[in-house]
């Protein structure tokens, strides 16, 4: 247990609604508006947190579950991901399989949350995001599968710690490559990103994440927006920690350069956003088993 | 040098995939076109201490055929039969990217199985050349134009292509060009087919086209 693995946690708990910012930031200088200010995430977290929360007669009590156990999932996700090369706060052998799965407890309670409430529009959100995570894990556990192997360590902090910038050996460069675009495809599809899913849209046939949250309210929805921005967070560490890991042997400029991949992702994310158009519903599937195919070749280029 | 040879033959295999999940014909055509030029680099990468005038001459006359002469070929039979995309295959696209990836693994498992004598390529390039010969079966077998069968072809010819590159180091080049020569042959006749047919017929649709007129 080392001081930057909690500084990194520090800095997620702290920093993660930033990263939002930075997105919106983003594509508001694209479309050439002023946009909101940085740390909107922040206010709107705050406001909400003091507002009362209002519950459905029909609804049980996992309509209240739902956010709870969703943030409680994906933080204990975060105290396994690796920053900067350092190990992560809890890392054991086999931990990056609890890893996937505590992302499937938060998606399965979200979804739990979402149909209990009996809004046919939150079914229909539901049944997409299920349909897609579906498409999206085996992309995520074969490129997880892929660095284990490399690494010779069934550990998130094995598999990371093994990555270095400029690797061409037989086992780097092009595999990490692939694999590395695989995990971006899946970061923005589980964080519910264009081309997968429209984030300012609020029409009901097009949203994903937006419409299974359509009932939740004040501290529930704000626990709902944090729980969001933290799992981008633990994904997008997942995805610089390949196409940028930074080793120095210095810890401290690891961590600062770790930090600005961070950012750069959250921009180059908005720039997606602002260059490409949602895909059809029925094609993003087909994106995901792109994904999914990107990571089974980088496996095999490495169990070759 | 090795590094750029797997980079090359990895994206042939990537250029497979996006070929199986296509449906825009044009940039079927097109991807095909990367493929051969990426094939005809090969040869050149792992001479690159050595490089012959030959394998320079070889290299160069099938980076043309291959790049620009049957890009434009193709272009001009899609065009002429007024055809942007192919909407009803016999098996959908996110299918065929499952499969493809399935023949991917099939691929590669007999190309470790497969320890051919006199082999000087890697096992991988051996792998990928089973594999851009699987894809272009599936392509003619699972698609109803004419169009995208003749590209299946064109792949499975660089299959092979890429087969007697790991196989043996220096192909005689006149069994090359001849293989060269009859694949322009084909693609040619088959150019002209596809515009005769889709004038003949309104369609360029082979499964219609088993039935007799009057």
């Amino acid at each position: 247990m080392s001081t930057a693995a909690i500084l990194h946690v520090a800095a997620a708990v702290l920093l993660a609604p930033l990263l939002q910012g930075t997105m919106s930031r983003t594509k508001a200088v694209f479309a050439g508006r002023r946009g909101q200010p940085l740390l909107q995430l922040y206010y709107d977290v705050w406001k909400l947190l003091g507002k009362g929360a209002v519950y459905s007669r029909s609804a049980t009590w996992l309509l209240r579950a739902g956010p709870s156990v969703g943030l409680a999932a994906v933080s204990t996700a975060l105290l396994f991901v690796p920053f900067a090369g350092v190990r992560a706060l809890a890392a054991f052998s086999g931990d990056l399989v609890l890893f996937a799965y505590l992302l499937g407890l938060m998606r399965f309670f979200t979804v739990l949350a979402a149909l209990d409430t009996g809004s046919s529009f939150e079914g229909m959100g539901a049944s997409r995001e299920v349909a897609f995570s579906a498409l999206a894990e085996p992309a995520l556990l074969l490129g997880l599968a892929a660095l284990a192997r490399r690494a010779g360590g069934f550990s998130l902090s094995d598999c990371y710690g093994a990555v270095r910038l400029f690797d061409f050996g037989p086992s780097g460069g092009l595999p990490l490559l692939l694999i590395g675009s695989a995990f971006f495809v899946v970061y923005l599809a589980e964080n519910a990103r264009i081309p997968f899913d429209d984030p300012d849209t609020h029409l009901e046939l097009t949203m994903i994440h937006e419409v299974m949250v359509l009932d939740h309210g004040g501290p529930d929805l704000a626990i709902v927006q944090y729980a969001a921005a933290l799992k981008h967070w633990v994904l997008g560490a997942l995805v610089t920690g390949i196409l940028l890991p930074v080793r120095t042997g210095r810890v401290a400029i690891d961590f600062a350069a770790a930090l600005g991949a961070m950012f750069l992702l959250a921009v180059a994310t908005g720039c997606v956003e602002s260059t490409m158009a949602r895909v059809r519903l029925t094609r993003a599937p087909q994106l995901l088993v792109s994904a999914t195919v990107l990571s089974g070749l980088g496996l095999m280029l490495i169990l070759r | 040098m090795r590094e750029w040879i797997d980079a090359a033959t990895a994206l042939v295999v990537l250029s497979n995939l996006r070929l199986l999940g296509t449906s825009r014909l044009l940039a079927c055509v097109r991807i095909v076109a990367v493929q051969g030029i990426l094939l005809a680099l090969l040869p050149l990468l792992s001479h690159a201490g050595d490089l012959t005038l030959r394998v320079a001459l070889q290299a160069t006359a099938s980076m043309i055929t291959k790049g620009i002469v049957f890009p434009w070929l193709l272009t001009r039979a899609v065009r002429g039969a007024d055809v942007r995309r192919e909407l009803d295959p016999i098996v959908g696209y996110t299918p065929s990217l499952l499969i493809g990836g399935a023949l991917l693994g099939v691929a590669l498992w007999l190309g470790w199985r497969l320890p051919l004598p006199g082999s000087t390529g890697s096992q991988f390039l051996i792998a990928v050349s089973l594999y851009t010969i699987m894809v272009g079966l599936f392509m003619i077998v699972a698609r109803r134009m004419a169009i995208t069968q003749v590209l299946g072809y064109l792949v499975m010819e660089n299959g092979i292509y890429t087969f007697g590159l790991a196989f043996a180091e220096k192909e005689p080049l006149l069994v090359e060009m001849g293989i060269l020569l009859d694949v322009f042959v084909a693609v040619f006749v088959m150019g002209i087919m596809i515009y005769n047919i889709n004038r003949e017929f309104d369609h360029i649709d082979t499964d219609r086209l088993s039935e007799l007129k009057g």
